[in-house]
């Protein structure tokens, strides 16, 4: 049949008029049923504590920043009668918005719809805001909330998984990645967030393992409850898996926001400045420090000291205590913190310490945030486990990433700095651009009683009072070697400043560093002692 | 804080420097070491026994297979380190073992 080509451009006005108020209100109703939520898993899901996935997104975000894509998007499986489910928005809700100004892109999944279970449609709206992501250079924040992989889709799902690795991967260094586990998170789902950069849990909600405790009960024979398996406890004090730890989701949200003002948006960018704040002048360095080197103190005190406004933003502050690392700002700029915590475990350098600062000095590298390292530290951990745990290749992550990093890196040298530690915590030789030490700062092999027991064993065994002639030694060794003069005579440190000039030093160091460019031979990619 | 956040003072001896500071968990619950005892095959994964193919008083070569336990859906051969004469046999098939247990003792 023909129809004539006006009869198609032209169809009677009156119809148009009469479709277009309905198809706005059938869009109102498809929309409002869309993000609508099933009382009854609504109900299920605030009995726990949780709160719904958009509640959830509009409680990070600025509000009415919230943009939301591929609402409408359905799943194609037709196996196991799922041709006839409908799933709202395939369990997962995506799209944009703004934290504090800061634009992200944001994934929530919802454990209302299908207990959040990921399956390709799902796991292709998550690629999809990735991809988005990583082109307009944004963060990414993943809010995870599932039961796991959708098992009617099958390889469909494991697909899904393979393809959100796949892009965090490729999104490591680009843009910073901030994973939040505010439900089970569990099997190869867990590999997604220790693939970005932050992981958040929160206390008895957070839940993450590769295999359950009923798997475990099965295969093992073992007994153990989720939360002592894998809880936000257990992930954020003794796996290490977790970098904040919140008692609540409110508690959780507020340190992602000042998290994200923290770091840049993406590789290109330098963090948003700042106002500067003086730092609280009422604290007194000197009075911080105990003279006696075997005394302990907090670390974190000296940053309060130094930096803007006496703000700190720790990372993983429960997990390897013995190095503090997290963020700070000077002169209202960012600036990434490694510390030495004589407080625990005396500071030492250990397995976990290692990794840790290495993996924070590495998102600093990355993104352009200078490094400011404090040393305190008798050296490393001696210790069957640490020797058999590996402390050789672990420690040398953290000589790995000091010397592979090219952001200004100052270091201050507090008090002790000893052997092996004195070399790895961003000395001179690793590439720092400026070092300070305090002049009570002790920069040596070892501790002067190590190291004269070693230096006149024999004369002391042959001495006529052993202990005098061993003290008078001690004494002798500490005058001469247990300063930062032999260190600044040789140009290894290069200047010996009073603690109340740290703050004036450090400005002056990150200001002349701000052209900081170092070029490194061409290669695809170092091989790290991962 | 929680009990087990509450910092306890403890002494750390690094170069004959007794350190004033405080353990993290780990390092407070660490194991001592305990060498591995040559005389004594114990499961290094838990699972089900389902055959044991040597007896007491027999003599057997590194590498023979002593029982096969069957863990992770799989049935792992278990077999012998040295050369050693079987003193006695700790498990029988279709035991149940744990991760450590003492298998089989050497003379």
């Amino acid at each position: 049949m023909k129809t004539s080509a006006s009869a198609l451009l032209d169809p009677p006005a009156e119809d148009v008029l009469m479709t277009m108020p309905k198809k706005m209100k059938d869009h109102a109703a498809k929309h409002a049923e869309a993000t609508g939520t099933h009382p009854e898993a609504a109900r299920r899901q605030k009995a726990q504590g949780k709160r719904l996935a958009r509640e959830r997104i509009t409680a990070i975000l600025d509000r009415d920043s919230f943009h939301e894509y591929d609402l409408f998007v359905e799943h194609k499986c037709s196996d196991f009668g799922m041709e006839k489910k409908q799933l709202r928005g395939d369990g997962v809700i995506t799209g944009t918005g703004t934290i504090l100004g800061h634009p992200v892109a944001i994934f929530a999944q919802d454990f209302t719809v299908a207990g959040g279970s990921l399956g390709l449609a799902h796991a292709r709206k998550i690629t999809k805001i990735m991809d988005h992501a990583i082109k307009m250079g944004i963060p990414l924040i993943g809010i995870n909330d599932s039961g796991g992989a959708r098992i009617q889709e099958g390889v469909n799902s494991l697909a899904g998984y393979g393809e959100i690795f796949y892009r965090n991967t490729l999104a490591s260094g680009v843009i910073p990645q901030i994973s939040i586990i505010l439900g089970p998170c569990a099997g190869g789902a867990v590999y997604s967030p220790a693939l970005t950069d932050f992981v958040f849990v929160v206390d008895k909600i957070s839940k993450m393992f590769i295999t359950g405790p009923e798997v475990i009960k099965t295969v093992l024979g073992e007994e153990i409850s989720m939360e002592d398996l894998g809880g936000a406890r257990v992930q954020a004090e003794l796996s290490g898996n977790a970098h904040f730890y919140a008692h609540s989701e409110a508690e959780c949200f507020e340190q992602v926001k000042r998290l994200v003002t923290y770091i840049p948006w993406n590789n290109r960018k330098k963090a948003e400045p700042v106002n500067a704040i003086p730092s609280r002048t009422e604290i007194s360095l000197e009075a911080i420090i105990p003279a006696e080197a075997s005394k302990p103190y907090d670390v974190r005190d000296v940053l309060k000291a130094v930096c803007d406004g006496s703000d700190f933003l720790e990372v993983q502050a429960l997990w390897a205590a013995n190095i503090v690392v997290g963020f700070a700002r000077l002169d209202g700029r960012t600036v990434g913190i490694v510390a030495n915590q004589p407080k625990v475990l005396a500071g030492v350098l250990d397995v976990d310490s290692s990794g840790k600062a290495a993996r924070f000095i590495r998102f600093c590298d990355a993104f352009s945030i200078p490094l400011v390292t404090f040393v305190d530290l008798p050296g490393y951990l001696p210790g069957v486990d640490q020797e058999h745990a590996g402390v050789i290749r672990h420690g040398a992550k953290l000589l790995y990433a000091y010397s592979e990093a090219t952001v200004p890196k100052i270091t201050v040298i507090l008090r002790k700095a000893y052997g092996g530690g004195y070399i790895a915590m961003c000395s001179r030789h690793l590439g720092a651009d400026f070092v300070f030490a305090w002049p009570c700062a002790e920069i040596a092999v070892m501790g002067p009683e190590g190291a004269a027991n070693i230096i006149f064993k024999g004369e002391i065994a042959a001495a006529a009072d052993p202990e005098a002639f061993r003290k008078e030694k001690v004494r002798e060794y500490t005058e001469k070697f247990a300063s930062p003069y032999v260190a600044a005579a040789n140009g290894h440190v290069d200047a010996v400043i009073s603690p109340h000039q740290t703050r004036d030093f450090l400005l002056h160091a990150l200001e002349i560093s701000e052209g900081k460019s170092e070029l490194r031979p061409a290669r695809k990619h170092g091989v790290p002692p991962f | 804080m929680t009990p087990a956040q509450k910092p306890i003072r403890q002494t750390l001896t690094l170069h004959d420097t007794v350190y004033e500071t405080s353990f993290t968990k780990k390092f407070a619950n660490r194991k001592p070491y305990a060498p591995k005892d040559p005389k004594r095959l114990t499961a290094v994964i838990p699972g089900l026994i389902l055959q044991v193919l040597v007896a007491p008083g027999e003599t057997v070569r590194p590498g023979q297979s002593l029982l096969i336990l069957e863990a992770m859906k799989m049935q792992n051969h278990i077999s012998s380190h040295d050369a050693a004469t079987v003193k006695a046999l700790h498990a029988a098939p279709g035991d149940m073992v744990m991760k450590g247990q003492l298998l089989v003792e050497f003379e």
